[in-house]
């Protein structure tokens, strides 16, 4: 129906027509008017943040542990500028976000006005697409086209900039009808012809392995239950990236755990050692191959995914796939099944012991203690404590986020909320309170630095403000850890800024902020402790105080290939290990 | 395949440094506003080259603007251009005429020439060998138009230098395929 309205009105009707009931934002001068047409209905609900960046990784958050697309709502100039970050975040991880900014009136555009900033000049680069919406008439079409654009093929964050004279003009709303845009109709469907290559290249492998990512959870729950299946008939093994962690059981027999940096030594040695390597929605990232002209050198590689460009960015593989993960992984199930493959049995077992006797070496152990407590045996007994509820996970970025992958056992997608790509330290707490407002009776923990925390700590009075009770669990070495690893690895354990000096009682933070607050410093009083928070009805700051000097191991160390692996039991000097080109890289 | 290549730094890609080729890519965009911005941000934020780029409107009633770049790059390099290309929203489609078939490339340059005596007349000798048109002239100076292949341009550019170059200005390069059918 098309019905005559302010700008303002349009948008909140077209918030309604796409189904978002969750909106984060911060008001300002410039989107007044859409503010004021929020205080008139009931339908969408608001979430005051306390800072844009807040805005944008709640939505990334609710947006993650969904599959929906978020929505975040700031006024011109900084309010524009402190999203930025969460945008980059999304457009680095795929997150679908609609980040609706005010502008200043169309003829002060220009003229250096009060908070006045170009927004899609600072956007371009950092979001999928974005719009300026210069007329009234071109305001639904461009609404209702950003969601689109947002949640298609690969999904990212689109802005649509809006000025306050459009909010006030009054135009005719239209609500979505199919949208079928005529430039951006990315491909879902694989290519036939390649996916029955990739059958005979899969029944013909002796040393494969499934390596996948973010790409699946992007997919839908349906792509992660016929990745089970596909991986349950091949009987391979699969790795996963730090995104994609939770489209496979973790406490499955086929998982090797993740791989990359901090991934297992036997998924980074099935990576190196495999004669096919069948990547699914994931992207050859800097943090998963390592040294480049030693990655997996003697495998043939089929890349599945929705982005053309991902495919031979990095690595140039032998068999691409254009396509959605879903439908690929859907048309490789079924050819699977239609030509009866059986693989070559004898290899498969030969390769299973190889894999077998690599996970003998128990690389994600680390040193038990009875004074101190460990930053894994927190995140262990975090999980067994809350592995049997219905939890999400968000993290900073970080030593925490790394045994955080390394020891919380995801069962299903989208629980597992991580900025990867970006890696925005401040995500966490933000993204916890996206996801609490998606999963109100869930148990949402972030899993945090006593670095990370503070640096969206401001969010606590969101959490308070809407009874959100979202669980801070900080693992406190007084270090930014990962920083203080890197000065140990390469800079002679010149600790330079990376001390968390000052910090705040984070219980009595807590209780400054309404919220409950927990210290722990005892390994035999820590399950007493995560129980308390887990039965707490409000949120909760735990000060979870852990050993100081603890590296995240295993490591692949900058420069350095898969099979090069620093090991927990590794006692030389850390500071050797890696050459001076490996120290120029990041 | 994944050939071990001696490419010196462990990050960096893989594929080598080495068979730089120029190609000329036609890239069929709405005319709206900020898409020329989103085409020269993606060259300059990913450390991609342009040689030349042109962009006017090609067909009024729909919008459509027509951008020709020449970059260079490996191979691999250059389908990652185009892919990165084909993400922006706005974009219909991007066709590399390097590897379509065959095409043809043109350009217009403006060339003043100040000069007098044999100069002058050499220089208009020369503007006639290359089917260089007059379109200003004083008692001291020519304004020389020339269409051509932009090698051609470079050539007749560097004749007029001993003879009294003063400034050029060329429009970049537009190219189409040779044959019945469009990109």
């Amino acid at each position: 129906m098309s019905k005559q309205m302010t700008g303002a009105e349009m948008i909140v009707e077209a918030l309604k027509d796409q189904g978002v009931d969750t909106i984060f934002g911060y008001p300002g001068g410039a989107v007044l008017p859409i503010y004021d047409a929020i205080f008139q209905q009931n339908y969408v609900r608001h979430v005051l943040v306390r800072h844009e960046q807040g805005a944008a990784h709640a939505a990334e958050g609710y947006a993650r542990s969904t599959g929906k697309v978020g929505v975040l709502l700031v006024t011109s100039g900084p309010g524009a500028t402190n999203a930025v970050t969460g945008l980059t975040d999304a457009l680095l991880d795929s997150i679908p976000l609609v980040c609706i900014t005010g502008q200043v009136p169309t003829h002060l555009i220009g003229s250096d006005a009060f908070q006045e900033c170009d927004t899609v000049g600072i956007t371009r680069s950092c979001t999928k697409h974005n719009y300026l919406v210069k007329r009234i008439e071109d305001l639904p079409r461009i609404l209702h086209e950003a969601f689109y654009v947002a949640a298609r093929g690969r999904p990212g964050p689109v802005v649509i900039d809006i000025p306050k004279d459009v909010q006030f003009a009054t135009g005719t709303y239209t609500p979505p009808r199919g949208v079928q845009h005529k430039t951006y109709q990315p491909k879902v469907k694989g290519d036939l012809e390649k996916i029955k290559q990739a059958v005979a290249l899969m029944a013909a492998a002796k040393k494969p392995v499934f390596y996948t990512g973010g790409g699946v959870i992007n997919s839908g729950p349906q792509a992660s239950m016929l990745l089970r299946e596909l991986v349950k008939l091949t009987g391979f093994p699969i790795t996963s990236t730090l995104m994609g962690l939770g489209a496979y059981p973790a406490p499955d027999p086929q998982w090797l755990g993740m791989l990359g940096m901090h991934g297992s030594y036997e998924a980074n040695n099935a990576m190196h050692d495999c004669d096919l390597m069948i990547a699914v929605g994931a992207r050859f990232d800097d943090r998963i191959t390592g040294r480049l002209d030693a990655f997996s050198p003697g495998s043939k590689k089929i890349h599945i995914d929705i982005d053309p460009s991902s495919i031979n960015k990095n690595v140039a593989v032998d068999l691409g796939i254009v396509g959605d993960c879903a439908h690929v992984l859907e048309d490789l199930v079924r050819l699977w099944r239609a030509n009866a493959v059986h693989p070559d049995k004898k290899a498969l077992d030969a390769w299973w012991g190889q894999i077998e006797s690599w996970r003998k070496r128990n690389s994600f152990a680390y040193k038990p203690s009875k004074e101190t407590i460990k930053p894994q045996y927190a995140v262990q007994r975090l999980y067994e404590l809350t592995k049997n509820r219905n939890t999400y996970i968000t993290t900073e970025v970080g030593q925490h986020q790394m045994w955080a992958a390394q020891h919380y056992h995801f069962k299903e997608p989208n629980r597992w909320m991580t900025s990867g790509g970006l890696g925005t330290m401040g995500y966490g707490l933000p993204a916890a309170v996206g996801v609490q407002m998606a999963h109100p009776d869930a148990l949402v923990i972030d899993i945090a630095g006593e670095a990370s925390i503070l640096m969206n700590i401001q969010e606590m009075t969101t959490a308070v403000q809407f009874r959100l009770p979202v669980k801070i669990f900080i693992l406190n070495n007084e270090y930014m850890g990962m920083v203080r690893q890197w000065q140990e690895l390469l800079h002679g354990g010149r600790y330079s800024h990376s001390y968390s000096e000052s910090l705040p009682d984070f219980v009595k933070l807590a209780e400054a902020y309404g919220a409950h607050g927990i210290r722990c410093s005892d390994p035999a009083d820590l399950d007493r402790a995560i129980q308390e928070m887990i039965d707490s009805p409000k949120a909760v700051i735990f000060d979870c105080v852990v050993d100081k000097a603890e590296n995240c191991l295993p490591m692949i160390p900058s420069g350095k290939a898969h099979n090069e692996m620093i090991l927990p039991d590794f006692d030389a000097d850390l500071g050797a290990v890696i050459d001076d080109k490996g120290k120029m890289l990041v | 395949m994944n050939a071990p290549a001696s490419a010196p730094s462990p990050y960096s890609s893989a594929l080598g440094k080495s068979n730089i080729e120029s190609h000329t890519l036609s890239v069929l965009v709405d005319n709206e506003p900020g898409v020329l911005a989103r085409v020269v941000g993606l060259f300059s934020g990913r450390g991609y080259n342009i040689e030349s780029l042109t962009v006017a409107e090609v067909a009024h009633g729909e919008q459509l603007s027509r951008i020709t770049i020449v970059t260079t790059g490996t191979p691999e390099v250059i389908e990652q251009i185009s892919h990165q290309l084909e993400r922006i929203v706005p974009i219909h489609k991007v066709t590399d005429l390097t590897v379509f078939g065959k095409s043809i490339q043109r350009e217009l340059a403006m060339v003043k020439v100040r000069g007098k005596g044999e100069n002058r007349v050499e220089a208009m000798r020369l503007a006639d060998a290359f089917r260089a048109k007059v379109i200003d002239a004083t008692t001291e100076s020519f304004v020389f138009e020339l269409t051509g292949r932009p090698d051609k341009i470079d050539d007749f550019v560097e004749l007029m230098r001993p003879l009294g170059l003063v400034e050029v200005s060329r429009t970049g390069v537009a190219a189409i395929s040779r044959g019945p059918d469009p990109i």
